[in-house]
């Protein structure tokens, strides 16, 4: 039977990644997601590794979703908040991990609002680790979720026009997007106000920048829209949210007034009523509640992947 | 290099087995059969293409069903998953698994795990192209065998088939 590897260690971004291994990834998740059909929607493949949920971030959707993604393939799990932690008694970031993985921790799936958090562990401890977000970096996991979801609905990615709106200087959404959708041949637009898409971003990414929201919705395939991350504005960048809304909101009457029918996607949290409303994002066209879906399956071919082999590489 | 079968064999081989399935369950009216992705499923499709022209107008229930996350070897590599086909249920049926070369036994184990995630089969059977005997690994054995063969562990077995290969036969490689 062919074997394949993918060519990093780590998931810390998909900036790392080949688009060979990004194709791993999502073909794996297919066939995860075909397990997620069963009546036993469990697979053994893990049952050898212990998974650390590090998580120094609130989180839902991505803590829930890998949870249930390590469960599913029959891995130990210990969730470690920081807030509830010894962290809040001053304990160094290496510290606590160390001290995780003297328990005989295989890998370590973390979050944490300092941007390249991860990839400092990863040069410190022998843990495979999947970066679930870092400050205003990455977040892999997302971005390949996104990318399924279009390849599922279109078939493919290459040629496809996404366009990214809202938040792009603050999103780690976004930025994993924009690496991911550039390998695999989609084009990609980002989309909001001045103020919020970085000035470098045009040239560093060869993507499309467009400050007039029909426009962008226009144009695109798909909408992938972000949220206003209330939690990472320290300085005034728009006046209000419901300037905001009025100028960047998207509703159902506006993806009427469009000559095609495009795909909206959200990763959650939604604002409703700032960056997307009610009416479009429970209408038709909306893909929220699948991409959620398609979460847990990519997270089990991310964690899959990376923990085979192993006695191999060590 | 030897060949063991060539296309001819191998034709009557499968139409032997086909009979011999029917022999043990009549009219397949509570039996699936249920290849084991990817190489097994050559010699399933062969076998079930038998089953139907011996059977006109019955329904003969296939499916594919691929082992790769239920491997004992993960910490030793990764293998490409292949797609699972089961679009009925295995609850209370007799299941015969077919695969092309039985060596070790562990993909047999891996199969009979992954079947209970489809449900609890009443009876599970195996079928064999190639039996390679005395080489087992676990206390698997197959019910039905295309051809036993002796065989150390240095060497291997390999099956063309049409469709993939351009040419359809065994052959026994020395390394």
């Amino acid at each position: 039977m062919p074997e394949m590897q993918l060519s990093v260690k780590h998931l810390l971004g998909i900036r790392d990644l080949t688009p060979q291994d990004i194709k791993i990834i999502l073909d794996t998740a297919v066939q995860f997601k075909d397990v997620l059909q069963r009546r036993i929607k469990k697979v053994p493949s893990l049952q050898d590794i212990t998974v650390v949920n590090l998580f120094y971030e609130n989180s839902t959707r991505t803590r829930i979703s890998f949870e249930l993604a390590e469960k599913r393939l029959s891995a130990d799990i210990i969730n470690f908040s920081a807030s509830a932690s010894s962290v809040t008694k001053g304990e160094t970031l290496l510290d606590t991990v160390n001290n995780i993985l003297s328990m005989k921790v295989d890998m370590v799936v973390m979050r944490h609002s300092a941007t390249g958090a991860p990839h400092f562990l990863a040069k410190h401890i022998p843990a495979a680790i999947i970066n679930a977000g870092d400050g205003i970096n990455e977040h892999p996991t997302q971005a390949l979720l996104d990318a399924f979801s279009i390849r599922e609905k279109f078939g493919t990615l290459e040629g496809k026009k996404i366009a990214i709106i809202g938040d792009i200087m603050h999103s780690r959404v976004a930025l994993s997007n924009i690496y991911l959708l550039k390998k695999m041949g989609a084009e990609v637009m980002v989309a909001g106000p001045p103020t919020l898409i970085p000035k470098y971003l045009k040239e560093a990414f060869d993507v499309q920048v467009e400050y007039n929201l029909k426009k962008a919705l226009q144009w695109c395939d798909v909408a992938n829209v972000l949220r206003i991350q209330l939690e990472r504005q320290n300085q005034v960048l728009f006046s209000s949210l419901r300037e905001y809304s009025l100028a960047y909101g998207i509703n159902k009457a506006l993806l009427d007034s469009l000559d095609k029918e495009i795909v909206i996607m959200h990763p959650g949290p939604i604002n409703r009523g700032v960056e997307l409303d009610s009416d479009a994002a429970d209408s038709r066209q909306s893909i929220i509640l699948q991409q959620v879906e398609n979460g847990v399956a990519v997270r089990m071919a991310a964690l899959y992947l990376l923990a085979g082999g192993r006695e191999v590489n060590n | 290099m030897k060949t063991l079968l060539n296309e001819q064999q191998i034709e009557i081989i499968i139409k032997r087995l086909g009979h011999q399935v029917l022999e043990n369950h009549v009219d397949l009216k509570d039996t699936v059969l249920i290849g084991i992705q990817p190489r097994g499923i050559f010699v399933s499709d062969q076998l079930v293409r038998e089953l139907r022209s011996l059977l006109p107008g019955q329904q003969v229930n296939y499916g594919k069903l691929d082992i790769t996350f239920f491997r004992d070897d993960i910490a030793k590599g990764i293998h490409i998953p292949n797609h699972t086909e089961i679009p009925f249920s295995i609850e209370n049926k007799n299941v015969v698994l077919i695969d092309d070369v039985l060596y070790t036994g562990r993909t047999i184990r891996a199969a009979m795990d992954a079947l209970n995630s489809f449900g609890r089969p009443a009876k599970v059977e195996l079928c064999i192209l190639i039996d390679r005997r005395f080489s087992r690994q676990l206390p698997i054995q197959p019910d039905y065998v295309g051809r036993a063969i002796d065989s150390i562990v240095s060497q291997k077995v390999k099956v063309y088939w049409k469709e993939r290969d351009n040419r359809q036969e065994v052959v026994l490689l020395e390394h």
